[in-house]
């Protein structure tokens, strides 16, 4: 059938929307990793001696490190001597940057991704940090926010204004030493999202950081902190977009999160970097570490993940339940069209009593795409009555594509209910041309199936970008189904 | 004279080393109910799937008309928006999609296509609501994910209940009968009945003549190895339940 050849083929090619390049004039390092870099990124960034001396007690430890082997994801050496570890648009002028000041062609940028920050133009109840390469390059609301006390910055302007909060809880969730990518973040980290919400304080709106990859052969290693307080709440939003180029592009970033007694974050990623071409050429390595720690009692974490792009996808949000009666949630849907590859899951560390934790993983694979599901829970012997339920779904959608289930559980604690429950299924044509028979277009219906299948997941995201994550898995899944 | 809604002239077809259809035609004018009955491997619901666009089936000869359009060279879901309905033996199950969210999709590809506005889910829900009655269809299963779970006969009532909604000019009823308790085929055959009307036709696939008592056929006709070995009124349909195809298949071979 001739036309739906023509059809696919042009919806393969419209597939990623935001593989364009922004033209500005950056101030970019020259490529290599050696202890001058690490010195070079500090002082661009006047950091404090602390800090430098914190990144480089990583970079000795990094380099003593081996990378991990053990993901079911395949891909050729990479070469951390040719990644440029910074580059940053050029600032006019050194004065304090605010939001009037940002180069056009930034903002030109974020408004075609959708992500206006003209102050006339902003999305309505959500503030944005947005990084671009190596740094934050606005942070809308910021105002506003401090009237309640909060905190919501780039990572830079933390260290220059907030120096002790930084110190006090930086690497606190995730030490430079948690492995090899943690630790190169922690050398070369750049820029990142910072975030502190008060004693007793509900965050009104909704938080986000937006990255964007612009420069060639460079990588992103950001960090994010987000602290809440006693009894404070807040939902956080991350998206991400990148050109689309032929060679790899690595993507190193850490977050940390931490809430204190009674408080609850929710941190939700919708992860759309570019994930290369149908053949399999090009795309980002997505090599994250995400961490929470529920470090008070009654404290709450909640992840929610949508991961569509990125060439191999390597992350594994987790939970450390050390309070007491606190509650830690992934909730993850996890897509594989063409050669992408992602290994991803959760790790639930229940260590106080009374701990609670709920997975739910969707792995979506495609096209030759590989869908791996790696989860840990662990009951450490203190956590009497701890309570875990996992449940992890895979689709699969034509014969090429594959699937895969590793659930670790260790339990030290007789009194733990632990639950697992597995399935896989697979889209077939009898259900396509059920679909078909009833007028329903075959894109449509693998688009309705896939959503039906990711239900519970895209009920945690927040409203307007349960939408977003809709549209988005249908187009990462175009042209999937011939 | 009136044309046909359904033409067909020597349909030969089948999968990739075997030919199951060899040379069938029927003509379906608006208006009339057809049976088509036959032995088991016969060729029926191929000669459904054919006809609905089904990917695997091969046409090697002859023509199919559809309300004047060369009906072999749409794709299915223009087939069923131009208003061909299939009934089929077996109900698909779509896990994880609603059903009144499906129907919903499908009522609406409808309206597109005839550049009617789309319902909104409360508008579409008073109109189902409607529909529900004449079927006698138990409201609950349209909370549930299409098909998943039903028991085999709320299967087949799905499908006529999707069809009541749908409203085809075409429906094709792949042994929708069979499975069904007397009361569930009194009502399904009630409710096909309440749709006749003079612009739309059913060509209804069925092994027991006791449907044919319910749906009474315009003509019936006999599936033998891929060919029309008998056609007749519904007196035929009698004779074949006392006599079965023995002698039919026989007098074809012999032929
Ligand atoms: N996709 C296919 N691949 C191979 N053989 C097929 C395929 N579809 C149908 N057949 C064969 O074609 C013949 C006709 O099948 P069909 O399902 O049309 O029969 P039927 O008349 O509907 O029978 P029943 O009364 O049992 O429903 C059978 O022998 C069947 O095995
Ligand atoms: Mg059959």
């Amino acid at each position: 059938m001739s036309t739906s050849t023509d059809n696919i083929a042009r919806l393969v090619q419209g597939e990623y929307k935001y593989g364009f390049v922004t033209d500005i004039e950056m101030d970019s390092a020259p490529p290599g990793l050696n202890e001058s870099t690490i010195r070079l990124i500090s002082a661009k960034k006047k950091e404090p001696e602390w800090l430098l001396n914190w990144r480089l007690d990583a970079y000795r430890h990094w380099l003593n490190m081996c990378l991990p082997q053990w993901a079911k994801v395949h891909y050729p050496p990479i070469s951390f001597q040719e990644i440029i570890y910074y580059s940053a648009p050029q600032k006019r002028n050194d004065g304090p940057k605010s939001l009037t000041e940002i180069d056009p062609k930034l903002l030109e940028t974020y408004e075609k991704l959708g992500i206006p920050l003209r102050e006339r133009e902003r999305l309505a109840g959500v503030a944005v940090d947005a990084v671009f390469d190596s740094v934050s390059v606005g942070t809308t609301f910021r105002e506003e926010l401090a009237k309640k006390g909060i905190l919501f910055c780039s990572f830079s302007d933390a260290v220059r204004d907030y120096p002790d909060l930084v110190r006090r809880y930086l690497g606190t969730v995730v030490p430079p030493s948690d492995n090899f990518y943690a630790a190169l973040n922690a050398a070369v980290f750049s820029d990142g999202s910072f975030c502190y919400i008060p004693k007793g304080v509900r965050c009104p709106m909704e938080l986000s950081t937006y990255f964007r990859i612009n420069t060639g052969k460079s990588g992103q290693f950001e960090r994010t902190l987000l602290i809440a307080d006693d009894g404070a709440s807040v939902s956080y939003l991350e998206g991400c977009t990148a050109p689309m180029r032929d060679e790899n592009q690595l993507h190193a970033a850490v977050v940390e999160l931490i809430a204190l007694n009674d408080a609850q974050i929710k941190y939700s990623t919708v992860q759309n970097w570019y994930p290369g071409d149908e053949e399999g050429k090009g795309g980002i390595y997505n090599f994250v570490t995400k961490r929470g720690h529920c470090r008070g009692r009654n404290s709450k974490i909640s992840w929610t993940q949508v991961e569509t792009g990125s060439a191999i996808t390597w992350k594994y949000p987790g939970c450390v339940l050390q309070g007491d009666n606190s509650v830690g949630e992934f909730y993850s849907v996890a897509v594989t069209n063409h050669f992408q590859q992602a290994d991803t899951g959760t790790k639930m560390i229940h260590l106080g009593k009374n701990t609670h934790s709920t997975i739910v993983s969707k792995g979506i694979a495609a096209g030759h795409g590989q869908n791996t599901y790696r989860g840990l829970v662990k009951v450490m012997p203190g956590a009497s009555h701890a309570r875990n339920f996992s449940q992890c779904d895979s689709l699969l959608i034509g014969d090429q594509c594959g699937a895969h289930t590793f659930p670790y559980i260790e339990v030290k604690n007789t009194t733990a209910q632990v639950e697992h429950e597995a399935s896989t299924s697979k889209i077939g044509e009898d259900q396509i041309f059920y679909c078909n028979q009833r007028g329903i277009s075959t894109q449509d219906a693998v688009s309705m199936i896939v959503n039906g299948f990711c239900k519970e997941v895209f009920r945690e995201l927040p409203m307007e970008f349960a939408v977003e994550a809709q549209k988005l898995l249908g187009i990462s899944l175009e042209g999937s189904v011939g | 004279m009136t044309e046909p809604i359904l033409k067909i002239r020597g349909l030969k077809a089948g999968v990739v080393d075997r030919s199951i259809l060899n040379g069938i035609d029927l003509t379906i004018f608006p208006g009339e109910t057809h049976a088509l009955m036959g032995p088991n491997g016969s060729g029926k619901s191929t000669l459904a799937a054919v006809l609905a666009g089904r990917e695997g089936y091969e046409v090697t000869d002859g023509e199919v008309w559809y309300a004047g359009k060369n009906l072999l060279e749409l794709d299915p879901e223009d087939r069923a928006k131009e208003g061909l309905f299939l009934a089929f033996q077996y109900p698909v199950e779509i896990p994880g999609v609603n059903s009144t969210y499906f129907l919903k999709a499908a009522y609406n590809e409808l309206r597109k296509y005839r550049g009617e506005p789309e319902l909104d889910a409360a508008d579409f829900l008073n109109f189902v609501k409607a529909r529900v009655k004449l079927l006698e269809l138990d409201e609950s299963l349209l909370r549930r994910p299409v098909n998943e779970g039903f028991s085999g006969g709320e299967k087949k009532r799905n499908e006529i209940f999707q069809m009541a909604v749908l409203e085809p000019k075409l429906a094709i009823l792949d042994e929708t009968d069979s499975g069904l308790d007397i009361d569930a085929l009194k009502i399904v055959a009630n409710g096909v009945c309440k749709l006749r009307n003079a612009h739309n036709a059913q060509l209804v696939i069925t092994h027991y003549q006791r449907l044919l008592n319910y749906i009474v056929p315009d003509r019936v006709h006999v599936l033998s190895e891929g060919r029309i070995v008998q056609s007749g009124d519904k007196e035929l349909a009698m004779e074949l339940e006392e006599r079965g195809y023995d002698w039919l298949t026989k007098e074809a071979a012999t032929a």
